[in-house]
Formats: structure tokens, sequence, C-alpha cells
């Protein structure tokens, strides 16, 4: 399970990459080893207000459906297009070609109450 | 499929686990009072077989004869004639005992008859998709606005008077709960639902529009024009047909900006029936299809590369995703789509169309030779399928029971859905009103 240490984490198993005001959100691997085979994502508009904590999207499997929650409050400024119909990248690539959204942040201190690596690592462990 | 009850054993553990030393035990939230206990039910005493067929034939005859009286009634449950391959099939134990299909390895028939209802129904509307079927016409309006709020969010509809009262009374208690709101839409003089209201109400709010064609009164609707206009402001047009055989004629719904179309499909090869069992049906845009409510099949094939079928996109269903689910709904009417199934293939493109222009001549004969009886009219002047408004001379309730001393049931009377048209009834013509039935129905119209 690959857990980069440059990035930030939720205990919904959303990754957020910080860039300045902006951010990169997606699933991680763990999440998407849970998951099993990805065959649809939902995904907001460009424009879309995210609340801190609520679901922003749907992540489709051969199992199931699982809500994807906001890691931050924020305003979507992209969305990844190629899920729509490559939604396998979520499987293949979680960290990179199976990125989600691009926000730009709407509240000061983003990083409060996100996880580090390695605090997450202890989440997963304690969910295996 | 094999029932095993639990065993004696069985319902002992199961109560040692919970912690409960009997059954009585699992139901003492129960008020005293409200308990049957060791109270007996005061029933009648136990008739014979021969008996109870007697008793109940008495209770039916307390009904008109539909063999024997002359209807008129339409709005809503059609009699059309239903060819005898249809019971015969639907009867066979393979159809009328199955289960929910689950398995699509031992549930291929019920798979692919559900796969050709739904093929049949977006070839009928015009749609790119349609699910197994609904409980019936106004359940799968509800389903439908529900739907339309899951996609564009928003709260208000736009709904027409002229849509089936029931169906708006269904809708209601849907809704009610809930923050979406249902504001009705006035029909103009010509009964058609009046488009200026809808244009001057339409704001960012407005989820969903929604018209019945043709709507309660007969009377088809011109919608084109209106589809286009919603398409910019996100809101969507549902179209409601409570009368489906108007479709073998008319341009279907999904060419006609449609987002969804829902209806009853009793009119092909259900008896009309009150309460039902009818089926409603379900049909929208391929982009809208994680939307959907209900059971879908869908086709594929097996590891040895054989075309076969088994319901599909499930995770929008109850059984996997629960709470978040599109819907409640986990099943469908999988009897009465078989029979509709059945009658579409029987009917065919061309039989359909045939059918429908036969309906509509006989209503337009029907239109012709009331609208010349002295004081009498057609209510609204605008094109009609197979129903028309007439409006009497007396209250329409009186027209009805005056007509019912001749066996005939001349048609619904208007003034309990719609308090300003108690001098009208809405009757409605199809294959089965003879041109001999429709003379004597002017006759005896004539008399009161």
């Amino acid at each position: 399970m690959e857990i980069p240490n440059d990035l930030h984490y939720t205990i919904e198993h959303e990754w957020v990459r910080m860039k300045n005001n902006r951010a990169t959100i997606g699933i991680t691997d763990f999440a998407q080893g849970q998951l099993g085979d990805v065959v649809f994502v939902e995904l907001p508009a460009e424009g879309t207000e995210l609340t801190k904590g609520s679901p922003f999207g749907v992540v489709e499997s051969v199992k199931t459906v699982s809500d994807i929650y906001a890691p931050v409050t924020a305003k979507v400024v992209k969305v990844n297009k190629d899920l729509e119909s490559q939604p396998e990248l979520v499987n293949s690539d979680p960290y990179g070609q199976g990125w989600m959204i691009e926000i730009e942040f709407l509240n000061s201190n983003p990083e409060q109450n996100l996880l580090s690596a390695a605090q997450y690592i202890e989440q997963c462990k304690d969910q295996e | 499929m094999r029932f095993i009850p639990h065993t004696e054993q069985d319902i002992r553990e199961m109560l040692e686990t919970i912690g409960v030393q009997n059954v009585d035990q699992l139901f003492a939230g129960i008020p005293d009072n409200l308990q049957l206990g060791n109270k007996h039910l005061d029933l009648p005493p136990a008739l014979s077989e021969i008996e109870v067929i007697s008793a109940l034939r008495q209770i039916q005859m307390r009904n008109p004869d539909p063999e024997e009286t002359s209807s008129f009634l339409g709005a809503g449950a059609y009699r059309h004639y239903s060819p005898a391959v249809i019971a015969s099939l639907i009867q066979r134990g393979e159809f009328s005992t199955s289960y929910t299909p689950y398995q699509a390895e031992v549930s291929q028939g019920t798979l692919q008859a559900i796969f050709e209802f739904q093929t049949m129904i977006t070839m009928l509307t015009g749609m790119d998709v349609a699910n197994a079927s609904m409980y019936d016409g106004a359940s799968a309006l509800a389903e439908a606005v529900l739907m339309s709020n899951r996609i564009n969010k928003q709260k208000e509809y736009l709904i027409a008077s002229s849509v089936h009262p029931e169906y708006r009374q269904t809708t209601e208690t849907y809704l009610r709960g809930t923050d979406l709101r249902l504001i009705n839409v006035p029909y103009s003089s010509d009964g058609k639902t009046d488009f200026e209201f809808i244009r001057a109400n339409l704001n960012d709010r407005t989820s969903a529009v929604i018209l019945q064609s043709p709507n309660f009164f007969g009377i088809v609707e011109e919608y084109e024009q209106l589809g286009r206009e919603l398409k910019d402001q996100n809101t969507l047009l549902i179209v409601v047909v409570v009368e489906p055989l108007s479709l073998g004629i008319l341009k279907p719904p999904g060419e006609r900006e449609a987002d969804i179309v829902v209806g009853e499909a009793q009119s092909f090869g259900l008896p009309v029936s009150y309460g039902g069992p009818y089926a409603g049906f379900f049909a929208t845009r391929k982009k809208f299809v994680r939307q959907i409510p209900g059971r879908l099949a869908g086709e594929t094939i097996d590891r040895k590369g054989r075309r076969s079928f088994v319901l599909t996109l499930s995770t929008r269903e109850q059984f996997i995703r629960r709470e978040k689910a599109t819907s409640n709904i986990c099943t469908n009417q999988g009897l009465c789509m078989l029979a509709v199934t059945i009658y579409l293939a029987v009917m065919g493109k061309q039989g359909l169309r045939e059918l429908a222009l036969l309906n509509l001549r006989k209503a337009d004969y029907l239109k012709n030779k009331l609208s010349k009886m002295k004081g009498f009219s057609v209510r609204f002047n605008s094109d009609t399928f197979n129903e028309v408004v007439l409006r009497c001379p007396r209250p329409a309730t009186e027209v009805r029971d005056a007509l019912l001393e001749y066996n005939i049931l001349a048609g619904l009377p208007l003034g309990d859905y719609y308090q300003e048209l108690a001098d009208s009834l809405l009757i409605c013509t199809t294959e089965l009103n003879t041109v001999e039935a429709i003379d004597r129905l002017a006759e005896k119209l004539g008399t009161v």
C-alpha cells in the first residue's frame, strides 16, 4: 500500500495535495483497494462550493457505492474529465491520473484536522 | 424455491441469543388493549368452499356486470381488448411464480422479458433507457419528481392541473415531509395547459415542469417549444402518458424534448381493475441512468460468449446502497409487465398504430354526435385522442345516475376534481365501444 509522505489525508480516505491556495483531491490507494474495480465516478460541476465534511461526489465500484467527502471548505476549480471514460484510473494511479478535483480554499488554515501520512497509516491499520 | 420454517430449536436459540424468555415478550411493547392475546376474533362460522364461492358471487353481483354494461369510463383506466395469448402465457408457472431475478443463472426467462419490456418502452416513448416497471403510473410520476431533484437539486415543480388528479395526490403524498413543493399550473379556456403561466413562474429554483399528454381532459398538449426553453434553464421536462395507446399515432415525448417520461401501461393487455395491479413505466435519457429508481435489466455475454441478461447498475438500489439508494422501490410489476410485453409484441408497430387510429375515429364519431345534441357541447375546443369532456345541461352526476338506469356508464363527472366542471362528463371511447353503443348513449343522453 502506497501512502505518499507529502500529502494530507482524511479519515474518510481522501488525499489532499496542497499548492499555495489550491489543492488536488483524490482517494487513497487503501480506499481504491477496499472498493475494488471502480466503474463510475460522479463529480461536482466546476464552480461548486464544498463544505468540509459533506459529500461532494460518488465512487461506484463493482461491489459498492461510496460517497467522497470534502476534506476542506473550498470551491471546485477543475474536475478530472478523464474519469468519465476511464474510471479505472482511480485504481491504477490513485495519486496521479486518478485525481478527482482541484479546489481553491475558502477558509484559512486548510490543514486543520487533516492527517499526516503517518497518522493516516495508523488509521488504516485499525480498519484492516 | 422451498420455504423452510424455523424449528422449535431455532426459535429457542434466537430467543436465548437476544436474552428474551419467550416469543410473547417480543410484543410486550404493544399496549394490552391492542393485543388479541387469548381473545377470539368475532368471526362468522366457517363456510364450505361452495358457500364461500356463493357468498363472493353475491358480493360481485353488486357491481355492474361489465359484459352487460355499456361503459364510457376512461380517466386513467382504459378498456381495451386483451388477446387470449396473454392470459395463457403469463399463467405459465415459470412466469407466474418467479421471484426477483437476483440469480441471473436461474432467471434468464424473467430477465429477458424485463429487457424486452424496457426496449419496447424506449421505442414507444422515444427515450434512451427504461426501467423494469413501477407500481403504477402515479407512483412512477412521484419517483420522476424525486429523480429530478437528485439531478438538479432544485425544489419547486410546476405541475399542470390537467395531470391526472390522483397522480397529483400520490405525488403530494410522496413529497410529504420533504421540502419539495408542487405549484399548480392552471389550464386555459381550450383545456390545454397555460404555458404563459409556466413561463412567468419559471425561476432558478424550478426543478421540473410536469405535463400530461393527452392530458386528463383527453387533449393533446404541444410542448416541444416549451421543452426547448426549459433546456436553457436547467429545468427538466417530465411528461406523463396515462393512455400510452396514444403513442401509436402521436410523436413520442422523446422527440419532443422530454427528459423523463412516465406513465401507466394498463392499456396494454391489463384489465381495468379497481386499485390494480397495473404497471407503471419510467423512461429517461442515458445521461440520467444512474439516477433512475428501481430495477434495470441489461444485456451482456456469459463466460462462453453467449447472449444473456442480468440486473444491472444495482449499486443505485436499496439492497446495496441502503438509505442513499435512488428509491425504496426494490421490485417491479413482474407479471403485469410481462402481459404488457406480450401485448406489444402481438400488436407490433403497425397494429398499435391501427388500434390508435380506430380509437381516435370512434372518439371523433362520438364527439361529433354528442356536440350536435341540444343542451350538450364539447367543453374544450382542442385536439383530443380517445377522450372528450362533454358539457351537460344538468349536473354531470345526475346525468351519470340517469344513464346508469339504462346500464350505461356514461363517463366520469368532473366536479369532484374540478369544481368549475361540475356540469361536465369525461367520456372515453375505445375499440370496445361499438357505433351502436355510441348511438344508444346519444339517444339516452337526449332523454335526461
